[in-house]
Order: structure tokens, then sequence, then C-alpha cells
């Protein structure tokens, strides 16, 4: 199991953390690869904090627990970053993703001395210019892939133009704007430290 | 042909996929394997996506259910079928549990094959018209997405309400993943349903782990379902006008004994129609079931046996133990009524150290459930191997590798021993 990949989530209830590791594991599983994606499920309401998990692999996934050292985090909220321990377990070869507008000296102080690499993305302002509304999952769908490298961008971009064609057959308006926010998404990661 | 709008409980992806003929041609035909047909379909569903799935293709006649979570979205994706006219099923939306287990009851009663699917107190509020299904010898298929009885109010996974039926008469199948919930579910009339059986049976999963876990899975076209499971003609049904007859008398002292002698009987015949049944799917689809099944167990010195998702956790740390030199193995137990009590104790007959793990506590002081069966086997079979009862995963409590592999270790500890101490013991309870 040295190839299989573990992600996990850190979002708000209503953000859609859920839904883009399900559409991870979609795009995973479109590129020939086994997948799990599940939630974790607790009280669930609007802006509480809610974890969600993908495993993807090269070969049958067994396990059937939690991610507890995974190989990669996704931030969806920053504001989460005082309240919730996102690098718990969070293995130092791996990374961290955060939707912010902080940079990476600030960032030091919340990831309480993370040694791994921390990459960031504005998806409030990606999300904004494409679809004129917040919706920070696609975004960061694109993030975690550019910086997971769990498959090739232009086979990612080519297999979402895909889904989404499938996602929004009554409405094909947002095509487009879901098709830029992952293409710009893609370009604006970047690595802080 | 019509497209539904299969949604996932956390996504709006419109799923249409999977039952778009149109779109079959991504078959993938090297992914079963050694079947004498390989085709299948390659997908990725939830465990409530496989089993509602599944229903769709078995294409029953009735189908009466109330929801709770977490098989709420069994009937939910059912209802959209019969919605979009992709199955003949009469839908029944039903006030309450005892009332969808009735519905079945009637349906069946009259001629019809009937399924439905619960949770937990779901099927606590079920459990009076459960003991009436399987005594007047329905073969009703139930999906049990398995849920912590209250109270305290819980939600998500353990086996308590399975075991709070295991007496009742129902042929149990436990599913370590989405696909065995599949396939399970495709072998079940065929079980349920035959001469020398004509017991009900439910299909168990674990709720949430698998139940809302996106996974691979193989799917089978329509058409080979619809040939395997084939159509059901009971012998004796109320609605034929040509035998009138009574269902469900009061049965007093003259013969209620020989009755249940009778379900008893029945039940040990399930026995060999599932290997049968079994047999005949593993034809169709390279994938073999039996009673259990033994992984790695062959030659090892300490095993755990244990039912549904955990399993798979427990291989992956039969393999790690494995490359350290250790001699694990796993018994995962996929049929648990009728108990393989004989054969279960055969294959344990070796090792020197075995933990039986409950998803369920008795409350009794004196192991699970499962413990007491599998030791009660050994006994009975003449089997002396030191046995452990872990109670582990109520209420959802996480199991992890670590605790699978803690087990193991205990089990090393204990092999070394002539007698088992403190057999009675936790996995994964806080003891601050």
């Amino acid at each position: 199991m040295s190839n299989m990949i573990e992600i996990r989530w850190h979002g708000r209830g209503g953000q859609g953390a859920k839904t883009a590791s399900l559409l991870l594991a979609d795009a995973a599983f479109n590129t020939g690869k086994y997948i799990q994606g599940f939630p974790e499920y607790g009280p669930e309401r609007m802006g509480a904090p809610i974890t969600a998990y993908n495993r993807i692999s090269d070969t049958q996934i067994r396990i059937h627990s939690n991610i507890y050292e995974p190989d990669y985090v996704v931030v969806v909220d920053d504001t989460l970053l005082e309240s919730v321990d996102v690098t718990a377990g969070l293995k130092k070869e791996g990374a961290i993703v955060i939707n912010t507008t902080k940079d990476g000296e600030q960032l030091k102080k919340l990831l309480k001395g993370y040694e791994g690499k921390v990459y960031t993305i504005d998806a409030r302002k990606v999300s904004m210019e494409t679809l004129g509304k917040y919706f920070p999952n696609t975004p960061m769908l694109a993030a975690i892939v550019k910086v997971s490298g769990i498959m090739k961008e232009d086979e990612f971009v080519k297999d979402m133009e895909g889904s989404f064609k499938h996602k929004f057959a009554k409405k094909p308006e947002v095509i487009d704007g879901n098709m830029k926010a992952l293409k710009m998404a893609l370009e604006e990661v970047k690595q802080v430290s | 042909m019509k497209r539904e709008q299969y949604t996932n409980s956390f996504s709006n992806i419109e799923r249409a996929k999977i039952v778009d003929k149109n779109e079959q041609k991504g078959c993938v035909p090297n992914c079963a394997k050694k079947g004498e047909d390989t085709m299948s379909i390659r997908e990725r569903l939830s465990g409530n996506e496989a089993a509602a799935t599944a229903m769709k293709q078995i294409n029953p006649d009735v189908v009466a259910a109330f929801p709770i979570t977490p098989s709420t979205e069994i009937p939910q994706y059912f209802s959209t079928f019969v919605d979009n006219g992709m199955v003949d099923t009469e839908f029944i939306a039903v006030e309450s549990e005892h009332s969808a287990m009735s519905a079945c009851i009637g349906a069946e009663a009259a001629g019809a094959r009937a399924m439905t699917a619960t949770s937990a107190n779901g099927l606590s509020l079920m459990w009076e018209m459960v003991y009436i299904a399987s005594g007047m010898r329905l073969p009703i298929v139930m999906s049990l997405v398995n849920r912590a009885v209250s109270g305290p109010l819980n939600i998500h996974n353990d086996h308590s309400d399975a075991m709070g039926v295991r007496d009742s008469g129902w042929i149990m199948l436990f599913s370590e993943t989405n696909q065995e919930a599949y396939d399970n579910l495709l072998m079940a009339h065929r079980i349920a349903e035959n001469e020398k059986v004509q017991l009900p049976l439910m299909v168990c999963q674990d709720g949430f782990i698998t139940s809302h876990s996106i996974e691979n899975i193989e799917l089978l076209e329509d058409e080979k379902v619809k040939e395997f499971v084939g159509e059901y003609h009971p012998k004796h049904y109320l609605l034929n006008a040509k035998e009138p007859m009574a269902m469900g008398p009061m049965d007093l002292q003259a013969f209620l004994f020989e009755h249940k002698y009778q379900q008893a009987e029945a039940m040990k015949n399930a026995k060999q129609v599932i290997l049968d049944v079994a047999k005949d799917f593993e034809k169709m689809t390279g994938r073999s079931y039996g009673l259990f099944e033994e992984y790695k167990l062959e030659d090892a010195d300490i095993a755990i046996v244990c039912m549904n998702s955990t399993a798979g956790t427990t291989k992956d740390v039969v393999d790690a133990l494995r490359e350290q030199g250790i001699k694990a193995g796993l018994l995962k137990v996929r049929v648990f009524r009728p108990f393989p009590a004989e054969e279960i104790a055969k294959a344990l007959s070796h090792v020197k150290a075995v933990a039986v793990l409950d998803k369920a506590d008795s409350l009794n002081g004196a192991g699970g459930a499962l413990f007491t069966d599998v030791t009660s086997g050994m006994q009975t079979n003449n089997v002396t191997v030191p046995t452990a009862s872990y109670i582990y995963g109520i209420g959802g409590r996480d199991t992890t590798s670590k605790e699978i592999e803690s087990v193991f270790k205990d089990l090393m500890k204990d092999s070394k021993k002539d007698k088992i101490e403190n057999p009675y013991r936790y996995l994964g309870l806080r003891k601050e």
C-alpha cells in the first residue's frame, strides 16, 4: 500500500468540502484508480467544522477507518486554523493546502510548527472572478490535484469538463464558470513555505 | 430512456451513468477474475447506492420502507427508480417500520416478491413483524444498514440492531464492502425462496463506514441479474384461487413446537443452498463466497474473527504482521445465521489463540454474541483454543489499524499460556 495517497479535508458545513472530496474521488476513479471518498458524519449543520477523507490507490483499498496520518490536508476555510488542529498527524513529506489570503509568516504561527510544505490559494477571489459567487470547493479541488500530482493536469481538466457537463446538464450556464475556476486555481495555487 | 437524478447524500452529482445502458460500453472486460463470463461494469458507488442498485436490478414486486438513518438513501434512490419507470415495483411509502414489515408480509403471503431496508430503531419497531415473517416462512429480503440501537440516541455504526434479531429465524449475511452488500443482495432471493429454505433474509453492511463511502465496485448488467435471480413462483400463496388457504392462524400446543422445528431445519438446509447459489454466482462473476472467508488463516498461529468492514482493516494488519514474520490470520463471518459452528470450529482448530470481535455488547458480562457462538461451536466440536472476546466500535467509535494490531499483540501473549486470562475485553474504550 505504499502507493496509497491519503487526504483529509477540513471545511465548514455548507462549503462543499464533502462534495469536493467526492469529486476528487470521481476524477481519480476516472483515471483508473481505486478510491474511497467519505465524510466523518457528526452533528451536521451549516457552519460547523466538518471533516472528509479520500484514499486513492493503484491497488484495492481494504482499510475502513478514518485517516490519522494523511499525506495531504486541504483547509477550505482558514478560520478553522484557530480552532481545529488541521496538521494533526500530517506527514512532513506531505503538504497542506489552505484557502486563505494570509502569508507564509502568518500561517507559520497558526500551523504549530508544521515542517512540511504549505500552499495557499485565494479561493474566494477565484470563485468570485469566475462564478460571481463564493463556492470554494471547485478551486480547492484543482489546488489539491495540482499539489498532490494525483493525476496529470490536462487529464484532470478534461475529465472535469465531462463531469460538469453531466452534473450541470440542467444549468449549462455554470459549466464555463466552473471550468474557468478550475483552470485559474491551477495557476493561482502557490507554495508559501 | 429516462435519466434519473441519482444523487448521493453528500453531493448533487448526477449518477445516471450506472443505469444508462448507452454508457455501459464503458465496461472493463478484465476487471472480474476468472469467471465464465468476465464482463462487468466498473463503477464507484456508496454502499447504499450499491444496495439500491441491486434492488433496481432485482426489480421486486413490492418495496415497503420507512426512512431511517443511515439506510434512508436506499428507499430514497429506489423511489426515484419507481418514479422514473425503471422498475415495475409497487413502492409503498408506509407510516412506520412496523407497517413496512407488515406490508412486506402481506405482499409475500399474496405471492409477490417483497423487499425493504432499515436500520437500528427502525428494525426495533419491526421486531414483532420480523418474527411473524419468518414464522410464516415468507422469503422477504431486507437490506439492514447496521447502526447502534438507542439509547442514548446514536446514529452511527455498530451491530446491536442485527444482534437483537439474531434468534428471529432470519438468514443473516454480513458484507465487508459495498461490493459484498451488492453481491449478497443479488444472491438473497435464490437462497430465501429455495423450497428447502423459505425463510426471510437480511443483508447487513456497516452504517456510514460502507453505506456512505464511495468506493470502486463491479456491477453486473441488468439482464444478467434478471436471469440469475429468476422469477418468483411460490408453491402456495394467498392469491391462488385454486388453492384457498389461511395464513398465520392460531398455532397452539399441538403444533407450534413442530413448526419451530421446521424453521430450524430450514435454517440448517440454508447452509448448503447458500453455498450452491454462491457457486453459480462465482461462475457468472468470478467472485467466490463461502459461509465465511479465511484470510491467511491456513497456517496462522493467531486469528481474529469479525464481521463486516472491520475485516478489511484486519486484512491490511494481517499483511503487515506477516511481513514481520508474525503468522496472523482472519476469519470473516459472512453467514451469521445459520451459524456455521462446526465449520468455524474446524477452521480455527489449529491456531494457538483467537480473538472474537463483537460490534455489539450483549451486556451480559460474558462476551458478545459472536464470541458466544464461536466458543460454543468450538466446545461442541471438541476444539480447545484459548479465545478472548473483544467488544469494539460501539456507537461508531472508529477502529484503527493500530487497535487491530494491538489485538494480535495480545494474542501473541495469550498463545504462550495454557489458559486465557481476562477473556472479556474491550477495544478502543476510553478508560479515563
